[in-house]
């Protein structure tokens, strides 16, 4: 908490909107809000105004864990390399058809 | 009057409101409290401006006389608008207009939820489409009268000031004359009267919700249906109405 | 010492090469001090410029001439106030707050938009600001779609898809006034006789007068250089005002055949520096207005927190119970 009053802001949310059912909700920006009703029609205000969504995740900034862009080495590229992960890496006679 | 003219009359009601309502929110622009609420404001004054247009339109068209929604919104002088008093009451601070809004809010949507059923296709047909939006409305300035009556020390003396001042313009809502009773009697109209329980059910949990107290019904003023206007309503059509005015051949 | 230059070298160069390659820059990414603070300097003042701008539009909203006109406006003022938002936050990811912008912008020390800066006198001015602040401003923006920023990109990339509708509705206005009454075309010649050089200005000093080109290109903040960018819209806008039968106030302009371009007169930077400077005609009143507004509104964000907090706390104990 800060000593100072004025120093108080609203607090940051992040915006997740789902374009149409069928489609994952993605990220679409932030706003401030005081509370999580204040977050979600401030949402609906600022991120839907035309039409943009037919569903709404808010979540407070501060609650959301992001990985370290130093974590790049040891969390993605060790998969890289596992090629037998992907249907490309198959060999199928052609003669046996689509797969 | 006949039926067609209390018609006419009928639809100026409901759709000045929206028309006058709607200026005084833009009236807000660049000042709102937070960007967000900016953006909020807005688009509470964009659906009420589209709801102005909409029954100001049908309204020109049941007189028959050739007006279309600018000519009646920017020719007809002060005790022409049938809008409530309420409406056209000063902006005051964010909590005054956050208690008219409110008052509104529920009383619109109580009216336009009876007027689903109208008689009048196209009015029931607008009903409909602005029933979404009242919804809306109503939840907005709901939460910001709660907000602010159970906020701090100063925001509750505020919203309190508010609710006070604005509490002597509730009763000319629930209001019957010769026109509204004709044309409830027609099944165009909705009967006001019957709603107000239902509103002070909705303003009492409100009001509880907020720890703000329901003032006493002290005093009130009406007007309005027989175009009697607080001062107030001539300044803002003068700004409202000075181009079209100015420049009647214009098309702009 | 020399450990840590180095390492900074390499970070630096890294960044630099990932820019080069066309990457984005992601908010943890590592990224230079120059380049931080570069990016918050500009994403704050375009927002600054955004939510200023509402305030000479704003002046004329409760006049408008037309229920479809007012619907108009507020949509597109609020689409303002909705891009000064989107910019805010891209800001934000850099680990400045809103309020620590706002308060750059109240003291002074922040700039926004010259352009806002000059009032809007009769209705052509929307029309005027339409076609001409929004066309300089879209641009500008356009360009900066392609930023190295992710945030500010993605940012600018909504900003374009909604100003659209923007600059047609101020030409349409145009248009309806070119063709009105007498009156309705003197208003049309006198709003671009007061916004064309203005306009002109908001693509800041020559090239070789602007301070932070250079870097910012190098740092791909900025993809296209103030010159290019002015004659550009100037190319673009010319034969527009020619359809509107509309005089742009400028003796020197001329078509250039073998440029394929328009050659034109020199903008009066003495008016720009002045009105940078704080002495345009609204500065004030502009900056006033928005600290009113942030000030007036304390007492309502200081209510919407305190609610917060009591409902947190009563959701506790009911939990608790």
């Amino acid at each position: 908490m800060s000593e100072n009053k004025t120093a108080e802001e609203l607090p940051l949310y992040e915006v997740f909107i789902r374009s149409k059912n069928g489609l994952h909700h993605k990220h679409a920006g932030s706003l401030h809000a005081a509370d999580a009703e204040m977050a979600l029609t401030n949402a609906r205000d600022v991120y839907t105004r035309r039409s943009e969504g037919v569903s709404i995740w808010v979540v407070k900034a501060t609650d959301v864990i992001a990985s370290n862009p130093e974590d790049k080495g040891s969390f993605y590229e060790p998969n890289d390399d596992k090629l037998y992960r992907h249907p490309t890496f198959y060999n199928i006679p052609d003669e046996v058809g689509h797969m | 009057m006949t039926e067609n003219e209390m018609h006419f009359e009928y639809l100026l009601r409901l759709g000045d409101n929206c028309a006058i309502l709607g200026q005084r929110l833009a009236e807000w622009c660049g000042k709102a409290p937070v960007l967000e609420e900016e953006l909020a404001l807005m688009n509470v004054g964009l659906d009420l401006i589209g709801q102005a247009r909409l029954l100001l339109d049908h309204a020109g068209k049941v007189e028959g006389a050739g007006r279309d929604e600018d000519k009646l919104a920017f020719f007809r002088d002060t005790q022409e608008w049938r809008n409530l008093l309420l409406i056209e009451q000063p902006n005051g601070d964010f909590a005054k207009t956050m208690a008219r809004q409110m008052f509104f809010d529920c009383f619109q949507y109580l009216q336009f939820e009876a007027l689903l059923d109208s008689s009048d296709k196209t009015l029931s047909e607008i009903a409909a489409k602005s029933l979404k939006e009242i919804t809306y409305h109503r939840r907005h300035s709901t939460n910001w009268v709660i907000r602010l009556g159970d906020g701090t020390e100063e925001s509750h003396e505020k919203m309190q000031a508010a609710i006070d001042e604005l509490w002597g313009f509730v009763p000319e809502m629930f209001d019957m004359d010769e026109v509204e009773d004709a044309m409830v009697a027609a099944g165009i109209g909705a009967d006001v009267n019957a709603l107000r329980p239902r509103w002070d059910e909705m303003i009492n949990s409100i009001l509880e919700e907020a720890t703000l107290k329901r003032p006493e019904d002290t005093w009130s003023v009406r007007g309005s249906r027989v175009g009697k206007h607080s001062e107030h309503l001539g300044f803002l059509l003068a700004e409202m109405q000075f181009l079209p005015r100015a420049y009647p051949d214009a098309k702009w | 010492m020399t450990v840590i230059d180095n390492t900074n070298d390499q970070l630096e160069q890294a960044f630099q090469s990932k820019v080069d390659a066309e990457l984005k820059i992601e908010p943890k990414d590592w990224m230079p001090d120059g380049y931080r603070k570069t990016l918050v300097r500009q994403m704050s003042q375009h927002a600054h410029s955004e939510v200023v701008g509402m305030l000479p539009e704003g002046n004329w909203l409760t006049r408008a001439p037309s229920l479809k006109r007012k619907a108009i406006l507020m949509a597109k003022i609020q689409d303002e106030g909705g891009h000064g938002l989107y910019l805010y936050s891209a800001a934000e990811t850099l680990g400045v707050s809103r309020d620590e912008m706002y308060e750059q912008l109240h003291t002074g020390k922040a700039k926004y938009s010259s352009i806002f800066n000059y009032p809007t006198l009769n209705w052509a001015d929307i029309g005027a600001i339409g076609w001409l602040v929004d066309g300089a401003a879209i641009t500008n923006q356009i360009a900066l779609c392609r930023c190295s920023y992710g945030p500010y990109a993605r940012a600018m990339v909504k900003v374009c898809k909604e100003e659209s509708f923007h600059q047609r509705q101020g030409y349409e206005i145009m248009i309806n006034m070119a063709n009105g009454t007498k009156e309705q075309k003197e208003m049309a010649q006198d709003a671009i006789n007061r916004w064309w050089w203005p306009s002109l200005m908001m693509f800041g000093p020559h090239d070789k007068n602007s301070d932070h080109s250079s870097q910012s290109m190098k740092w791909k903040i900025k993809r296209t250089s103030n010159d290019e960018l002015r004659q550009r819209f100037v190319d673009a806008t010319v034969p527009q005002a020619k359809f509107l039968g509309l005089e742009v106030p400028d003796d020197k302009l001329a078509w250039n055949e073998e440029k394929q371009s328009y050659d034109w007169g020199e903008i009066d930077w003495d008016e720009f520096r002045n009105v940078v400077a704080g002495n345009g005609l609204c500065n004030r009143e502009r900056l006033q207005t928005r600290r009113d507004a942030h000030e007036g509104g304390k007492w309502v964000r200081d209510a919407a927190l305190a609610y917060a907090e009591k409902q947190k706390k009563r959701a506790a104990e009911k939990h608790a119970a």
